[in-house]
């Protein structure tokens, strides 16, 4: 039911969203959301992301059967891709279908939430001027928004 | 056992994995940190705050008090910064 996948490659995220209700009648509800590569006021080239290669797409097969056991979705597509992202390019899609509206906003909310915090991705920003600022720091608050659905 | 590092934990100690052999009284993944600092001086700087680095046992997060026996890959990383 569920599709994950980890990719360098770029994805199809309107046919990702129109397959979670292709072929079947009983979805009322696709909730989709695309995470984007900011430019940074002009100032990024790109971004590198390394990833744990087997865990992460095993984590975020967690997440997405945690979300499967607290909503009643009738599908989860999460892809989130790796190496070199430029600013303007798609890094992560989640889409989740219910029934029911309130279903799927909260369960593609979480997805998103226990996949910043959990799924093991890092990204390294690259600047215009050649320089590297660096790995990207993680941000408590993305801490205390993936906390709010910790039961 | 195979440890495997990434981000800036791999820069610092300066590999992305290796076999490590630690001796019996080290047996959780608090005390392989403390064990690892050991081995140089970017495994030091890699581990110089042990409270921030996240851990992963045969590829499922674990806490600094898990139990190492039978891991085959442990994992040591930044906090994640995906999405």
């Amino acid at each position: 039911m569920a599709k994950v996948s980890v990719q360098s490659g770029d994805f199809d995220a309107a046919a990702e969203a129109r397959a979670l209700s292709a072929g079947r009648a009983d979805v009322g509800a696709v909730v989709s959301f695309i995470g984007l590569c900011r430019d940074e006021g002009g100032r990024l080239a790109a971004l590198e992301i390394e990833h744990y290669s087997g865990m992460a797409e095993a984590e975020i097969e967690r997440v997405v059967a945690e979300a499967e056991s607290r909503w009643p979705l009738l599908g989860v597509t999460a892809i989130h891709r790796f190496g070199s992202i430029a600013p303007g390019e798609q890094i992560v899609l989640v889409a989740a279908a219910s029934s029911h509206r309130g279903a799927a906003f909260a369960a593609a909310e979480m997805l998103m939430d226990y996949l910043k915090t959990r799924a093991p991705f890092w990204k390294r920003a690259r600047l215009k001027d050649g320089s590297s600022e660096g790995w990207v720091e993680a941000k408590s608050a993305d801490d205390e928004q993936a906390s709010r659905w910790d039961a | 056992m195979k440890a495997v590092y990434f981000a800036w934990v791999r820069e610092r100690i300066g590999k992305a994995e290796e076999e490590i052999h630690p001796p019996a009284e080290v047996t959780n993944v608090g005390e392989l940190i403390g064990w690892l600092t050991t081995l140089g001086e970017g495994y030091a700087y890699a581990f110089e705050k042990a409270s921030v680095i996240r851990a992963a046992i045969d590829r499922t997060h674990v806490k600094a008090d898990a139990k190492i026996a039978g891991a085959r890959e442990i994992a040591f990383f930044p906090p994640m910064t995906g999405g």
